[in-house]
Formats: structure tokens, sequence, C-alpha cells
């Protein structure tokens, strides 16, 4: 049994009246991955800004190699070789990769920077753990995947032999997610340590030693990964079993939405090339794919903020291909965002007016100019009761609501106005198991009243789980259809990988 | 030490925030007067007398309050939309240019509240055609609306003085560059007989109510609150940003010019190149220390005019210069800004 590299002994953080952390301990071994698993909420994140010194806590202490850190300074963080990789990146968009990188570890007057020894160190490093990043790109022009490398690297580049990632895997598409697992693995054979930080089983199961779960600030369970499975942590980390609803045979109706030879130019890209796709009344239409490919272009067309180039696009028979967002929700085109923070929801507004901000001009909620308040707010109470939306009242700022509980809202509008169409952009992404199934039974319901629903997502369980028919989206184009019956892994990973492309060339 | 964001802002450290500021913004002040040589509290009180110390005092202070109520709904509502108009004093000059044009001749056949009605009006569009041209290069070109508002500022100060010297000037001023008197019809009437407090003070507080309402009442107070908080969030509702940004600037400018024709209507009966002590400029003050509240706009300005008057008297009675009153509301300024930045964010050590 090696000595543990990083101790944590009895943390406790309280925020007001929250008890964010209660009495953590855990520790990590040299060369090991330890997952720190729980839900939205359960302290994960603060429980890493302490290990960090973003936060001092008000009690236990953080040892590493045996030494106790002193509370409160990232400095001795790093000093000590702890290094963190925050979900939301700490990059600055208009300096280079190696400026990113070395900013804060040069001294403030000197006046040669050793720009040339830097640049060196960083492709040494970056060829060492495959991380492969140019060290003159500027970082506005990376991916969201290159960012990330970018982060590692700069915590590399300060020696860190114990790395934290917070949620590492929340911007990233699934492929890329299995490439920084290998980067992972290869890092802890050099003799690095690593804690990451998940809500997603599978990714824990697949990349983990051991396991801690968190759940309202304690620590619930440890388990070697081998000893254990995704459902018993499913269960652990929620406290009750949870099982997302499956999609039940229903007939399906004429075509509701009708895109032929779709086509948008953005600058030099072309991220939708002549797409065809139908969905038709009670059916869930599935858009699977790696981010990136056109969804979130799709997404704005269907709401109204992106106009196509050529093609055309009808709802019922209606010619819809220059919509606006105010004729959406007019004719009953309803719309989940893929961003519930930057599109779906004003933040500092309350949920009432969250929840009529795009019916404001209808009669239910104004007239003569003069906003229906109490007609708005009895509209918003509805929501809360009928959508199970948790933490809030019709006054309550939006901002305050968690994502599940945001997204609800966002779902609750719309289908309060029982739309013929539905788009549903990433409804999931970034929710936890318990709001997931929720999220999923709307739909699911949705549909049995007769909506179509275009449902485009990364996850392919949520994909096969809910939709009737699946076309993959690759590089702007979607492949044909394939029914949910015929979905299996293979199939759609064959789609997902544009190969249906050759097959037709051929 | 680290700053937190506050999970709410409450609403009684928003109300708190204002009395917090003037308050530290005073004991700051305090110190500047006693290296005067005179005493703070003996300076202060005198300053009181001078804003409210008799029947002629308050009067003083109101007619002062009236611009800076809507200098300061003009900055209050475009800050609430995210529109930084910088620019109300040269909206405010404008909307005087205007009326003083228009009132001295052109409308003396009307029937005097028609006549009145219609100078205000066409100052009102004159501020709000001044604030377009910045909002549009705004949404078209991303030009800094700071940068122009500020700058068209000195632009329409220098051509009211062109004006006042050539086409405007009185020939019976001695010399002086002033406008033509505007017609003694069209003068507002007195609210308080034997003062220059004119009915102005009615209208002021009728337009704050009447911004309070559309701000909190109506769908297109609720948009804009929408585009400024989140512009992608609202476009994404719906809301047509750029008609409701034009809109905004409309409003405020026509605020400002409406200041200037009060104020040439009013106390002052011609334009002349200093008959602004900054009101534009105060109006940021008085709508930041407001907390961007239309009501809150009033009591501000009514706090601000009695500084500025206030310190006229003390300057008089105890020798401390009256640039104290600029330094006043300059610090309370600050010290809202500091004020304001507690109620979102907290310290933490």
């Amino acid at each position: 049994m090696t000595e543990p590299i990083l101790e944590l002994d009895g943390i406790t953080k309280r925020f007001g009246a929250l008890t964010a952390n209660d009495a953590i301990s855990l520790r990590l071994r040299q060369g090991e991955i330890l997952a720190l698993l729980g839900e939205n909420g359960a302290g994960k994140t603060t429980l890493m800004n302490i290990l960090f010194g973003h936060y001092a806590a008000d009690a236990g202490e953080v040892r590493v190699h045996g030494r106790p850190l002193p509370p409160g300074q990232p400095r001795a963080a790093i000093a000590a070789g702890v290094g963190m990789v925050h979900q939301h990146f700490t990059l600055a968009g208009n300096l280079t990769v190696t400026e990113n990188i070395t900013l804060g570890t040069e001294p403030l007057l000197r006046l040669d920077s050793r720009r040339a020894e830097a640049k060196a160190r960083i492709r040494n490093l970056s060829e060492t753990f495959g991380l492969p990043v140019d060290p003159d790109a500027r970082v506005a022009d990376l991916s969201v995947g290159e960012r990330q490398r970018v982060e590692i690297l700069k915590a590399l580049y300060r020696n860190a032999r114990i790395l934290i990632l917070d949620e590492p895997t929340a911007v990233l598409a699934a492929p890329e997610a299995e490439q920084l697992f290998r980067i992972l693995r290869g890092m802890t054979a050099t003799g690095l340590s690593i804690i990451f930080i998940s809500h997603k089983l599978h990714e824990v199961m697949a990349a983990s030693d051991r396991v801690t779960v968190l759940r309202g600030g304690r620590v619930v369970a440890e388990r070697r990964t081998a000893d254990t499975s995704p459902a018993e942590l499913a269960e652990l980390m929620v406290g009750r079993s949870v099982t997302r609803p499956r999609r039940a045979a229903h007939p399906v109706g004429a075509p509701v939405l009708v895109a032929r030879g779709l086509t948008v130019r953005e600058g030099h890209g072309t991220p939708l090339d002549a797409i065809d796709f139908d969905v038709a009344q009670g059916e869930i239409l599935g858009i699977v794919g790696v981010s990136g490919n056109g969804q979130a272009t799709l997404g704005r067309v269907l709401s109204g903020l992106a106009r196509p180039l050529a093609g055309t696009l009808t709802f019922d028979g209606r010619d819809i291909t220059r919509l606006t967002p105010r004729q959406a929700v007019q004719l009953g085109l309803g719309r989940i965002p893929e961003d519930r923070h930057a599109e779906g929801t004003v933040g500092d507004l309350t949920v009432w007016e969250n929840a009529v901000l795009e019916r404001l001009r209808e009669p239910a909620f104004s007239t003569r100019g003069f906003v229906r308040r109490a007609a708005a707010r009895s509209f918003a109470a509805e929501l809360i009761r009928r959508f199970d939306i948790r933490g809030a009242g019709p006054d309550t700022r939006t901002r305050l609501l968690s994502g599940g509980n945001m997204q609800k809202l966002i779902l609750g509008r719309n289908i309060a106005a029982r739309p013929r169409f539905l788009l549903a952009n990433q409804p999931t992404r970034g929710l936890d198991e318990g709001a997931i199934a929720a999220v999923h039974a709307e739909l699911l319901a949705a549909r049995a009243e007769g909506a179509a629903i275009l449902l485009v997502s990364e996850d392919l369980e949520e994909a096969v789980g809910l939709s009737d028919r699946i076309q993959a989206i690759v590089k702007g184009r979607l492949s044909a259809p394939v029914t949910a019956e015929a979905a299996d892994a293979r199939t759609l990973g064959l789609m997902m990988a544009g190969i249906w492309e050759t097959r037709h060339a051929g | 030490m680290r700053v937190e964001r506050r999970e709410d802002i409450s609403l009684t450290a928003l109300l708190i925030a204002p009395f917090a500021a003037i308050a530290v913004a005073l004991a700051l002040c305090a110190g500047l007067i006693a290296m005067a040589g005179v005493n703070p509290a003996a300076a202060y009180a005198e300053m009181l007398r001078g804003a409210f110390g008799s029947r002629l005092a308050v009067t003083e202070t109101l007619t002062r309050a009236v611009p800076l109520i809507f200098t300061g709904l003009a900055a209050a509502v475009a800050f609430r939309a995210r529109l930084w108009n910088i620019g109300a004093e040269g909206q405010f000059y404008i909307g005087a240019l205007v009326a003083a044009g228009l009132g001295h001749s052109l409308l003396s056949g009307l029937p005097a509240p028609l006549a009145i009605a219609l100078v205000m009006l066409a100052s009102m569009a004159g501020g709000a055609a001044l604030l377009v041209g910045p909002a549009l290069m705004r949404l078209r070109f991303g030009v800094d609306e700071v940068v122009t508002t500020l700058l068209l500022n000195f632009i329409v100060i220098l051509f009211v003085g062109l004006m006042v010297e050539g086409p405007l000037r009185d020939p019976m001023a001695f010399g002086w560059p002033q406008s033509v008197p505007v017609a003694a019809d069209l003068r507002l009437p007195d609210l308080v007989p034997r003062s220059r407090l004119h009915i102005g003070l009615i209208l002021a507080l009728a337009v704050a109510a009447l911004v309070w309402l559309v701000q909190s009442r109506t769908v297109f107070g609720a948009e804009t609150r929408a585009a400024g908080l989140n512009p992608r969030a609202a476009a994404f509702a719906g809301v047509p940003l750029t008609a409701t940004l034009v809109k905004v600037a409309l409003l405020s400018g026509g605020l400002a010019g409406l200041a200037g024709a009060v104020e040439v209507l009013g106390p002052a009966g011609k334009v002349t190149t200093t008959m602004s002590p900054g009101f534009g400029y105060a109006g940021i003050v008085v709508a930041m220390l407001a907390a961007l509240h239309p009501m809150g706009v009033v009591a501000a300005a009514v706090f601000v005019a009695t500084v500025f008057v206030g310190a006229d008297a003390m300057s008089r009675a105890t020798g401390v210069p009256s640039f104290i009153a600029d330094v006043i509301m300059s610090v309370s300024l600050l010290a809202m800004l500091t004020a304001l930045l507690f109620t979102t964010y907290r310290l933490r050590r």
C-alpha cells in the first residue's frame, strides 16, 4: 500500500445556512484516478475549490505528501504541485497558447520574456502527454477540446503532480471525452495522480480506479471501480433508484415539419448542407452527432434566429423558411434552446417574467401594451406546480434556480402552450439523473399528446431511448433516417462517423 | 479576501445603499471642509439652511431639482437598457435651443398651452434625434456610444454658441451672447408666487411617475429590461433588439431635450451657453444614486439640488469654496457605485 499523496481530512464548509461540505475526508494515492461522483449541488466543486485554495474551509485540513496546505492560498496549492482544470475555462481569448500558459509564471518586472524556452517546454509537454496544440495559436481560435488541453498544459507547466479536473467532459463530445481519458491514463503511468469530478456514471465506470460518492455535502460511499456497478453508483448518488422512462409504441400522424435541401452559410463554412428531414405528429425524430457538426445552426434556424441560404422549411404545409422568433411562438413551434443560461432565460428577471417573455404581446398576458401581471404570475405558479419546479415562486430571480429546475421552466412554458412542434436542443445537457428522467417524461408526454418533436442530442442513450427514428448529423449533412429498432450501437457509430456518405457514393 | 456574488439582491440593501453612500460622501468631504479651516458641522448646517432655511431657499432648491429630474430620468432609462447615454448635456442644450428658437415668435398665434406643448414636443424630438444616431451607430457598427454621446456634447454646445452669437442673438442684450427671450405667454406659470419655482416641477413629477409606469408595467418596459440584461435570450424570446434600443434612445434623448425646454420656458427664458451647470452630467449621478429607479430619481435630484444650492450659501457664509458641491456630488457617485457593488457582492476572508 503506497502512502496517500493527497489527504483531505474532515473538510467542512458552510455558506450561510447551507452546509456545502460536511466533514468530508478522502485520500488519493500516487498514480491513481479517483472519480468524485455526485449530483449537481452535492458539494463536489466546493470541495475541490477548498483543495485548490479558492475557498478556506471552516474546519478540516488538506495535506499533500503529509504536509498541511495553508488554507485559502491557491499559490501554495500550486507550489505543492496541485493543478486545477476548471469547468469554465480561465483562459484569455486574445492571447496565444504560450502566453496563456506562461501567464503568472514569469516575474512581472523582467524585460526579456523567455518565449523560446517556454515554447520548447510546452512542445515537450504536449508530446510527452499526447496533448497536441499549437503554442502560437490564439486561444480564441481554438476549439473547446483544444482549450481544455491548454488548461491541462497550464497545470503541467507549473509542475503539477496532482491534477484536479472539474466536470472535464461537460463541454466535450463522446469521442473527445474518450480521448481525454486515454490521455489521463497515460499521465498516471508517469506518476501523476488525478481527481476528476463528474455526474456521468458511464465515464466514472470507464475511466476511474476508485470512486468517492458525494450526496448532500457528505461522503456516502467509497468503492473500487472494479467492485461496483452503474446501478449501485446511481442509487448511491441519487439516494433512491432512478430509471429513465422509455418510449412506448404509439401511432404516428401526418408530417408536421418538413425540411428540404436546407442550406446555411456562415462565413466560409457551410454548417448546414442541403439537409432533409420530416417530423410527424406524435413522433420524436432524434438528430445525433458529435457537437460542432451543425446542430447549433439547425437549432438557430428552427428558432428563427438564422436564415437558410437555400432550401425550404414547411410547417403544416406552410412555408416558414424565413421564420422569426415571434412567428415561431405564434405558430406553435416550441423551442428548447441549447444553452438555458445564454438563450433560454434572463437570469436577473423573475420566474414569472421568464415564463411569459415569449408571449408578452399575446392578449392573455397584456392589454393595450400593459402587462397583465396577475395573469402572468398565476401562469408561472401553474408551471411551477405542474412541472414540479423546486425552490422557486413566481417572484424568484431565475438565476437562483438549479439547472434542472431552470430547464423544467423552459420546458414547461413551451409544453403548456401545447405546441404542434417542439425543438428540444440538448435538453438534458448538464442535468443530473433525477432531472433527466423528469425532462424525458415530459417530452414523451408531449409526444403522446401529438406533438412532433425534433430531439437534437449528443447523448446516444437519450436519443435511442426517446426517438422513433434517428438521423446523424456530420459536417452539416444529415444521414438517412433509421428506425429506433434498427439503431444498434454499431449502426449509430457508423452513421456518426459519416460512413453512410461513402456507401452512397460507392 | 475575496469577492463573492450574493445569492440574491435584497431590497433593503438597495434602499439603504444611497443613504450609506451619501453619508460616506459627506463624512469624507467633512475632512476637506476641515482642511479649509471651517468646522464641518457648522458648514453642513449652513448648507442645509441655504437649501431649506427659508421659503425662497426651498423654492430655489426645487427649481434646481426640476431639470435634474428630467436628466436623471434620461440617464436611468438608457442605463437600464445598457445604453450608456453620456450625452444628456448635449441633448439638454438641443432641447433648450429648439425651445428658444420656436418660442420667441413662431408660435405666438396659438393658445398658450398648445404652443407650450408643441415647443416641448419639438425639443424632445431634438434631444431624441441627437441620441438616435449614436444608438444606430452602436447597433450597426459597434461604435461605443460612451464616446460618441460624450463628444457630441461639446459639438452641441459650440453650435449653441454659434446660434446665440448669430441668428438667435438678442440685439437688446448689450452684447451678451444670449438668445432672444421667449414670448411672455409661453413662459411656464409660477407654482409659488414671487419665486422662480414654476409648474415644471409638477410636470417633472408626472413624467417620473409615467416613466415608472412604462418601465414596470408595460410590455415595452419588460422587453427593455430583458434586452438590457441578456440580449441573446431576449432575441431568442422574440424581443426586437434594434427597435427596442432605438425606442429607448428616443425616450432617453427626449427626456433630456425636455429638460432643456422646461429650463428655457421656465426660469431661464432664453438660451445661453452657460445656462446648464452640468445638468446632463449630474443626471448620471442622480440616476445612479436612485439605483435607476424613476421614483428614486426624484429624491436623488432633490439631494443633488440641495448640495448645489446649499453649497453656494455655505460658501458665502463660511468662505469654503462652492466647488465643494462638485466634490460632494462626485464622491457620492463613487460611494454609490461601491455601495451598489456590495448589494450584489460580498467580501469573504
